[in-house]
């Protein structure tokens, strides 16, 4: 098992991973960095996830019973900082350094210090963050948008931490995103045309193009916030002649690509691993690339559906309204060619097919509650109400948390050198997808009833469905740990994997051995 | 009894249903305004075309999850690509998208149309309640809270409308024009109640318009929709829509308080001017038991002239006129007498039938002693 | 590798774009200001008033006056009347009265606002309070004047609209300068 590969007599690399924690500290290898990227994201997933239980214990009953509401708003502001910057993106971006080079037959990423240097950022950002919960003031209460005025003249003073946090994050997002870039445009194996590239490779270009675009945007978003509470300028305080509604266009600005930056990669993956399990050519795969492309062009026209009821002009609603509509039509072509993929194939059910399954349905769902939200006067019924809770939690947790759980089935034979279990993987499917329905389900429920967001307590008419989607949630948050032994489990030990454990798989990362070998294509590979 | 088992289900289905009213609500209410029945109508055509294509999408996924798998010996098909396919379901749901788009379209305008308005109330979101004002009535007033502390921290029971009851309520009239100007005096609020399908953000330095026409008389509850910091859930918004009678009545009682106000803050009283009006006060509210000279009729009724009570410290005569004496006749005035009739009342006694005290208490410490007492 | 000139290019490139893009959010500042003020957003007024100076007796705009103070503002500030009857380019005047009552030289700043939004850009004030910052020595009382007029282009469906002003404490920010009394 010993995983030697042709190193083509680099005198100056190493033939294998240097021992101890300095491999992991000082390591420009890109499966290294993946691995550790993965790692972090899985720990911020259950950190972000432990403020959760915290949000649904408080919700569980009326009344005020386990923080007080100061606390809660913590608890939810830090819940989705965590998971947006902490889980979900860097989870992606460790798929990323793992299989983008594999994919197009490169042999590492194409800036490998700076990627060491843009996953070690995250960690300080994230401690710095967290840290803000431990002082007197306590962390920032306002909210994962951190509306202004709220966010600036009323915050506590940890805001000027979160602040310097959130440029960590952009700074490390963007030399991911341009390593990204990088690596697809010039590191591609001979012949692997633009049009033959996976389309996990596809979308991430795409989301990387997005990420350059809108990150250095928040970035200069709360650089504003920045200036506006220690030096005295008023971009978004009315006193001084600033705007608050201006901090929201910036915000959303960034926010609504945001959206599709954390989506677009599972679409990718989900991409490849339904063709797998079918077992049948990817339908559609011209348009799915179109479609894509046109999804990330609209996400830039659309920020404004985020406020409706902020009272933009008419004219401005109309606009928002039909652009935000447009979406569905690109959204609604990739479902068809999934579900046209699945058609007549030859269908097994491992996990990653299980997840892969459930990520199209339930995101359907998710674009079916976004096409009720994108109608601007219905919007002022549903916005900042469970509704819009239940939304972007049925994109988020099937969409982008099963993308990424489906991927990381589909190729931990890949990165391990095992098999995982396939009982313990299905039920771990089946468990997270009944919590997580139980949890999200009901929200649409209490949402449409009148229950509004970021609330820590409710009057008793929502008080059933509140106590369902906490336990749905307790269930999902501990299945997760579930997930955590059995990742441990196939990483030291398990049936060896062959380098292609899907008979269905196709693409370059099944050509290599399973462990993929500390050094791949180091001669580029020949691609039809 | 079995005989009729479709009774028994109709039975059972409505006690489910009936519950499923109570706590289980599942659905947007159709609200009390044209418009939210407009906004409830869009809503469930939406609703149902996404149920339909996704029967449609989800039924082909499960026909395949259940057909084609391998077990059942499928062998897979090799085609992958279809321009007719992929231009069809580019169209179709385009139109069916701007299908959506034109009622919402005419919804919207007519949301956005808040001209002409009847009544002009300006509404402006504070951390943590709101402030209601009636433009050019002069009527205003802040709206809190009203759950006991002690119902959220769970140490009673909690009421029906637990966290949705507010002290002063904003009233309406039914079938008139409302224009709702709507700000902030700190962070950014949203004031929305759902049975009018109005929701704005109250922003600081701004000024958002809506309004609303409401058919029928009842209460409404709503809540701040923004998230405005420590007590964002603690901000209820409650409009009680009456009979135009019972409006305009409430109005003029508010106008009535209002402009009591506007005499005992802005008005400096002198003794004399309290003096005088406190003759008449007297005369009418006490004269019957302490008698036009002050003698009283004792011992059922104490003299003033000259008693301790008049002559003492001013703080106690003022309090027993408010308070009254419990177990005695002695009625406990603050709830019967305004400020300003108390404050005279007082400065009479104490300055008549050779009481000559010489101070006075003034409408504004009256007006103080009972919000100190309300709190 | 041949490569590697193209990567040079490529990731300077790429780190112009994040520059750019760095840039392009201070600059949504005066796009945003550039909107405002061409589509009313937000009530933000227009600028100078260029239309013909004849006034149009054809039609009446009810301009009624609101006034709030932000939460920590302590100062009196209100319209001395509710409402006002405007003909479309004549000059209007309103008086707003503000009062110190605290026994600090404070500074405040009103913030105007229009609704409905539609309106906004056709309302144009010639002289204004809201220009300036307002300073007021312990107990001072004033008249501040807005004088406006509304712009003979307002669509005819506008025949209400409402100017607010917001006056907030910016006495932290810009001190007053204090008034030596002599005593």
């Amino acid at each position: 098992m010993s995983a030697v590969i042709d190193d083509h007599g680099h005198a100056d690399h190493a033939h294998g991973p240097a021992k101890g924690l300095m491999r992991w500290v000082l390591t420009t290898n890109h499966k290294d960095i993946g691995t550790l990227y993965l790692w972090f994201a899985f720990s911020m997933f259950l950190l972000g996830g432990s403020f959760a239980m915290v949000i649904r214990a408080e919700l569980f009953q009326p009344g005020l019973q386990i923080v007080q509401p100061e606390f809660f708003n913590q608890m939810t502001t830090m819940h989705g900082l965590v998971m947006v910057f902490g889980a979900v993106m860097p989870a992606f971006v460790g798929l990323a350094n793992w299989m983008i080079p594999l994919m197009v037959g490169a042999p590492d990423m194409a800036l490998p210090r700076m990627n060491n240097f843009s996953f070690w950022l995250l960690p300080a950002a994230f401690i710095m963050l967290v840290s803000t919960l431990f002082t007197p003031g306590g962390g920032p209460n306002f909210g994962w948008t951190f509306y202004a005025p709220l966010s600036t003249t009323y915050a506590p003073e940890s805001v000027t931490f979160f602040i310097f946090a959130i440029h960590l994050m952009g700074i490390s997002s963007i030399m991911g995103a341009i390593n990204v870039i990088a690596t697809i445009l010039n590191l591609r194996a001979p012949g692997m045309t633009l049009m033959k590239m996976p389309l996990f490779v596809w979308t991430w270009l795409i989301t990387a193009f997005l990420l350059i675009a809108v990150m250095p945007v928040l970035a200069g978003c709360v650089t504003m916030m920045l200036m506006d509470i220690h030096f005295g300028t008023s971009f978004f305080s009315a006193a001084g002649g600033g705007d608050p509604v201006l901090f929201q266009h910036v915000f959303w600005f960034f926010g609504h690509p945001e959206v599709y930056i954390m989506i677009l990669p599972a679409f990718g993956a989900v991409s490849s691993i339904i063709p797998t399990f079918s077992r049948k050519p990817l339908f559609g795969y011209t348009s799915m690339v179109y479609a894509t492309a046109s999804i990330a062009f609209l996400s830039f026209i659309v920020w404004a559906h985020h406020m409706f009821v902020v009272g933009i002009p008419l004219v401005g609603e109309l606009f928002f309204m039909y652009a935000t509509l447009l979406i569905a039509v690109p959204t609604g072509v990739k479902v068809f060619n999934w579900a046209s993929t699945m058609w007549q194939g030859s269908l097994t059910f491992e996990t990653p097919m299980l997840f892969a399954v459930a990520f199209v349905i339930l995101f359907s769902i998710g674009g079916f509650s976004g096409l009720m939200l994108a109608i601007a006067p219905a919007d002022f019924q549903y916005q900042d109400t469970y509704f819009v809770v239940a939304h972007f939690h049925y994109v988020l947790v099937p969409g982008a948390i099963f993308g990424i759980f489906a991927s990381a089935y589909y190729w931990m034979p890949k990165w391990t050198g095992h098999m995982y279990d396939e009982t313990l993987g299905k039920l771990h499917f089946w468990l997270s997808f009944i919590g997580m329905n139980m949890a999200f389900f009901p929200m649409h429920f209490v949402g449409l009833a009148g229950m509004p967001r970021r609330i820590p307590d409710y009057n008793l008419q929502f008080a059933d469905f509140n106590m369902v989607s906490s336990i749905g949630a307790f269930m999902f948050g501990a299945t997760q740990i579930f997930f955590l032994f059995i990742v441990i489990k196939t990483i030291r030990g398990g049936p060896p994997a062959p380098a292609k454990p899907w008979d269905g798989a196709e693409g370059l990362e099944w050509s290599i051995p399973s462990p993929a070998p500390y050094h791949t294509f180091t001669t580029p590979p020949e691609v039809k | 009894m079995m005989r009729h088992p479709h009774v028994w289900m109709g039975l059972l289905l409505w006690s489910i249903f009936s519950q499923a009213q109570a706590a289980w609500t599942v659905n947007m209410a159709p609200g009390a305004t044209e418009i939210s029945h407009a906004v409830f109508d869009l809503h469930m055509t939406i609703f149902w075309i996404c149920v339909v294509i996704g029967i449609i999408v989800f039924g082909a996924m499960f026909w395949s999850m259940i057909l084609h798998r391998r077990s059942t010996g499928q062998v897979a098909a090799k085609f992958h690509e279809s321009t007719t396919v992929e231009i069809l379901w580019t169209i179709v749901p385009f139109i069916i998208l701007v299908a959506m788009a034109v009622p919402a379209t005419a919804t919207l305008i007519k949301m956005y149309d808040a001209s002409e308005p009847d009544i002009d109330i300006q509404v402006t979101g504070y951390q943590w309640k709101w402030h209601y004002k009636y433009l050019g009535q002069d009527v205003e007033f802040f709206s809190n809270l009203a759950t006991p502390a002690d119902q959220i921290h769970n140490k009673e029971a909690k009421g029906e409308h637990y966290l949705l009851e507010v002290d002063k309520p904003l009233v309406l009239p039914i079938g008139a024009k409302v224009r709702f100007l709507v700000t902030s005096a700190d962070v950014i609020h949203s004031w929305w109640v759902p049975a009018f399908a109005v929701k704005r953000d109250a922003i600081p330095g701004f000024v958002n318009e809506a309004w609303t026409r409401v058919e029928k008389p009842g209460i409404y509850r709503g809540q701040c929709a923004e998230l405005c910091g420590k007590d964002h859930g603690f901000m209820p918004i409650v409009v009680e829509v009456k009979e135009k009678a019972d409006y305009e009545k409430w109005l003029g009682e508010r106008k009535a308080e209002a402009a009591q106000l506007k005499e005992l803050t802005s008005k400096e009283w002198t003794l004399d001017e309290l003096k005088e009006r406190g003759d008449k006060v007297y005369h009418t509210a006490c004269v019957a038991c302490h008698q036009a000279e002050g003698q009283g009729l004792p011992p059922m009724f104490p003299a003033l002239k000259g008693s301790k009570i008049a002559t003492g410290p001013i703080k106690d005569h003022l309090s027993i006129v408010f308070h009254g004496k419990p177990g005695t006749a002695m009625a406990a005035f603050g709830k019967q007498l305004s400020e300003v009739d108390i404050a005279a009342v007082v400065t009479y006694e104490r300055n008549a039938w050779g009481n000559n005290k010489g101070d006075m208490v003034t409408p504004k410490e009256v007006l103080e002693l009972k919000q100190a007492e309300s709190k | 590798m041949a490569d590697s000139i193209s990567m040079k290019k490529l990731v300077t490139r790429l780190l112009l774009v994040v520059v750019a893009m760095f840039v392009f959010g201070f600059a949504l500042v005066p796009i945003y200001d550039v909107m405002c003020k061409a589509f009313g957003i937000n009530g933000k007024t227009a600028g100078q008033y260029e239309g013909e100076q004849t006034v149009d007796a054809s039609r009446q705009v009810r301009v009624q006056f609101l006034s709030t103070n932000s939460a920590d503002m302590s100062w009196d500030f209100y319209p001395k009347h509710d409402e006002l009857t405007a003909n479309p380019g004549a000059v209007n005047e309103m008086i707003f009265i503000a009062h110190n009552p605290t026994d600090k030289p404070m500074s405040a700043q009103a913030v105007p606002s229009i609704a409905p939004s539609a309106a906004a850009a056709y309302f144009h004030k010639t002289e204004c309070f809201c220009f300036t910052q307002q300073v007021l020595q312990p107990g001072q009382r004033i008249e501040m004047p807005v004088r406006f007029i509304v712009d003979r282009d307002m669509p005819k469906e506008v025949k209400h609209l409402t100017l607010s002003y917001t006056l907030f404490d910016i006495t932290a920010r810009h001190p007053p300068v204090a008034v030596n009394t002599g005593g």
